[in-house]
């Protein structure tokens, strides 16, 4: 090792971050599915797809102003972002995305809810509906149609952006030459659809776990073709990491002895066991027994269920293994070192699973203010009353 | 008639075909996002105005003080020339020995401060015996030019400088003083 | 022996005129100093390095490096029989107190110095997100501790290891060339303690410098020559086995 490589510069917190972007790409994928794919069979998760996308971009930056040396200059960033820095120009894809994809489709598909809402409600929510609707409380159908032509204009600008968004974060370990665990064309494309496949799944696993606490009926369909959609991705997403395994183990370079010795031993366990074989490999064999196999309902869902939480599990591995793995072994391939993660400290476990909690309470509080059920939709009771 | 009701119709056509003028009474709201952003936008043009330190982007993109504030930081080391102003008894004594090139402070240590004020900083008297094994120390990694002792074969545990003159090393020079 | 009166007096204006030199940098930099002048680089010469660690405590003491940290370090090379794939190197402390026995008898053994590139094309200077890492007009790579994030792209982006985080200032770090003494006229506090000259500084802007000649004259290497870094830490009689 080289004797300023010992200690690891970026902490779980950083494994944390594009786990977290992942999983907004993936949920606002699967949002676009119904939108501009006009996929109606997943239409009772669209609104949820949104929030969920939402709660976790909202705490996205939260991992990283954690582990700056100085969080109160992160605003430099903004003010003189270095043209060659994937991570300067990465703040204004996020920002980008934040605000002109993100918050505005939420907007203009919840309209019609906030300005019923803004005229319902009383006390702290009623002013909170009427600044959201920005003064203007105009329903007429053909507003309503403008909202939505916009919107499906936005979902077709969002759909690239969210590539660009997670794809970006990629790129950030891919453009890095000086690590070959990292440097890779194929870095940002494994990003995207292991993101894909995290957010499919928690969208998934959300819509499931919160239609059942509300004691209403899962719908089947949507569920079935959610699942299909994660079965496809993940087959994407596991030939593009065998891909680069096998290119890896072919081309054998000056690194691969050196990373190929880290896999068997420091990253068995994380690599082997929990991202391949639990993480990946069973996920796929579970969802190809749904798609060639005629199961009843309950069956399925439990499948389901259990091959979504090892989906994030296996997901969350594949971000350890890179981000970690990539700063176990030295750059002068003759060394390993390891990686002591603290507890109570500011970049240790407990701040990574306080982080993994907050985007939850963050759409708890969303659902409740922008109700995204299909039944409570207000513009769907409006037009089914009589 | 049937013409001009269809082009009218919400449903079923297009996006574009809806722009005249109703679009700015059905669309108010869409106009009203478009000024949060430009506030917004202006807004953050103005901070940064503010906000970006006078010296950047000078010569690069970078705070171009950065490079005086580094330049300023003060001096441990003298440097021998500055040594070389005082102490030329002794330059005379090394210029002429194998240790010529080794500069004062590689021994003697960081001396800017006694260069400064030489009454009040004493440099500390060094202890030969930790000193010069350091480099003469042999190793099977040091070139094979390079005069190296096994240091406790070589004195027995001796001082150097018993029979060594540190500024010129040639043997049987003398004590130092 | 004493220094007689007439000595003093004669000695005396000499060292303050040297002195003046260097306290006339604080708290601007020297006047007559011009960038556009240097354009720095060092030279390493592998056939003196022997293996003191003068330089880096010397980097240590003069940059207030924070111990476990490295701006320089050295690293001792084993190279059984033709095995130049896998060398055997240690690097105890970086080197700063020398280098315990060699346990292993026979091979090929040497010392490498490490420091900064200062690399022409450099990937750390690329990736910075603020622009607080550079290369100055005169070729030294340098980090404004003003502006510093402490976001650690940089560190990841050296592939030389170079770099580390100052846990005090929790911004990056790393040889600056004793930038502050060399726009004053003085040398590096590698190269001013190194006992054998195997460290030298350059201007490759000065046709007359003796390095800059040497460059030209002899078969030079740099490390990692495949990153195209553009890196300006020559290195004399370096081995293909170093990494």
């Amino acid at each position: 090792m080289y004797p300023n490589e010992v200690e690891l510069q970026w902490s779980v917190l950083i494994v944390l971050y594009p786990f977290l972007t992942g999983l907004v790409a993936g949920a606002f994928i699967l949002a676009s599915l119904e939108r501009v794919f006009q996929v109606q069979a997943v239409k009772p998760t669209y609104r949820l797809a949104l929030l969920t996308a939402l709660a976790f971009l909202l705490v996205a930056p939260l991992p990283l102003q954690l582990h700056l040396g100085h969080p109160e200059r992160s605003f430099e960033m903004y003010l003189t972002p270095h043209g060659s820095s994937a991570m300067a120009m990465f703040g204004f894809v996020y920002l980008w995305y934040l605000l002109a994809v993100l918050v505005l489709e939420i907007w203009l598909d919840y309209r019609y809810d906030i300005v019923v809402l803004s005229q319902t409600t009383t006390g702290w929510r009623r002013l909170l509906y009427r600044i959201l609707t920005l003064g203007s409380t105009n329903i007429s159908p053909r507003a309503l149609h403008i909202d939505e032509r916009a919107g499906w204009l936005i979902t077709v600008i969002g759909i690239p952006s969210a590539f660009l968004l997670h794809g970006y974060v990629g790129f950030i370990f891919g453009s890095v030459k000086a690590n070959p665990w990292w440097s890779s064309p194929l870095m940002p494309v494994v990003f995207l659809f292991s993101a894909m496949v995290s957010g499919i799944a928690v969208v998934m696993l959300l819509y499931m776990l919160l239609t059942t606490m509300r004691r209403e009926p899962i719908d089947m369909c949507c569920v079935d073709t959610v699942a299909k959609y994660l079965f496809y991705t993940f087959i994407i997403d596991f030939s593009l990491e065998m891909l680069d395994l096998i290119h890896r183990i072919y081309e054998a370079d000056e690194s691969f002895r050196s990373l190929d010795f880290m896999v068997h031993t420091k990253l068995y366990f994380s690599h082997i066991v929990v991202q391949i074989l639990l993480g990946t490999v069973t996920p796929i064999i579970l969802l190809a027994i749904t798609q060639v196999a005629k199961l009843n309902d309950l069956v399925r869902k439990r499948i389901y269920a259990v091959a979504g939480c090892l989906t994030l599990v296996g997901i969350f591995a594949m971000r350890w293994n890179v981000v970690i793995g990539g700063q176990l072994f030295s750059k002068s391939f003759l060394g390993y070192t390891t990686y002591k993660m603290g507890f109570v400290t500011r970049e240790g476990l407990l701040m990574a699973i306080m982080l993994t909690i907050l985007p939850f309470i963050f759409l708890w509080i969303l659902v409740k203010l922008l109700p995204p059920w299909p039944e409570k939709t207000l513009f769907a009771k409006a037009a089914s009353a009589p | 008639m049937a013409a001009i009701s269809a082009r009218h119709s919400t449903r079923s056509t297009p996006f574009v075909w809806n722009i005249g003028m109703k679009i700015f009474q059905d669309a108010g709201h869409l106009f009203r996002v478009a000024a949060v952003f430009l506030v917004g936008l202006i807004a953050f043009l103005t901070l940064r105005s503010f906000l970006v330190p006078r010296s950047f982007g000078r010569y690069g993109h970078y705070r171009a003080n950065a490079i005086t504030e580094i330049a300023a930081l003060p001096v441990r080391y003298a440097g021998h020339q500055v040594c070389e102003g005082c102490h030329a008894d002794v330059l005379d004594v090394k210029s002429k020995g194998v240790h010529k090139g080794v500069a004062c402070e590689s021994c003697h240590g960081a001396l800017a401060a006694h260069a400064d004020d030489p009454g009040s900083v004493t440099p500390v008297k060094l202890d030969t015996a930790v000193l010069c094994v350091r480099c003469h120390q042999e190793s099977l990694a040091k070139p094979k030019n390079f005069p190296q002792v096994n240091a406790v074969e070589h004195s027995g545990g001796a001082a150097c400088n018993t029979c060594h003159q540190p500024h010129s090393p040639a043997m049987n020079v003398g004590v130092t003083q | 022996m004493t220094m007689t009166r007439r000595q003093l007096l004669i000695l005396l204006p000499a060292a303050a005129v040297a002195w003046d030199s260097i306290l006339a940098s604080t708290p601007e930099a020297s006047p007559n100093y011009n960038m556009a002048e240097h354009w720095w680089a060092m030279l390493i010469d592998i056939t003196k390095c022997i293996g003191c660690g003068s330089c880096v405590r010397a980097c240590q003491l003069e940059n207030h490096v924070p111990d476990g940290y490295y701006r320089t370090w050295v690293e001792r090379y084993h190279i059984q029989d033709w095995e130049m794939e896998y060398p055997k190197v240690d690097s105890p402390e970086g080197g700063k107190n020398g280098f315990p026995a060699a346990k292993e008898a026979g091979g090929k053994n040497f010392f490498v110095p490490k420091l900064c590139n200062h690399c022409a094309d450099s990937p750390c200077t690329q990736v910075c997100p603020v622009g607080a890492t550079f290369i100055s007009p005169d070729g030294v790579v340098l980090i404004d501790q003003k502006y510093c994030l402490g976001c650690r792209y940089c560190v990841q982006a050296c592939p030389y290891g170079c770099r580390f985080i100052n846990p005090q200032t929790k911004t990056a770090n790393k040889c600056t060339l004793c930038y502050h003494r060399i726009t004053k006229g003085l040398t590096t506090a590698c190269c001013e303690v190194c006992p054998t000259g195997a460290r030298q500084l350059a201007n490759l802007k000065n046709p007359n410098d003796p390095i800059h000649e040497f460059l030209r004259t002899h078969s030079v290497q740099v490390l990692k020559p495949q990153m195209a870094t553009h890196s300006k830490c020559f290195y004399y009689g370096l081995d293909g086995s170093v990494r």
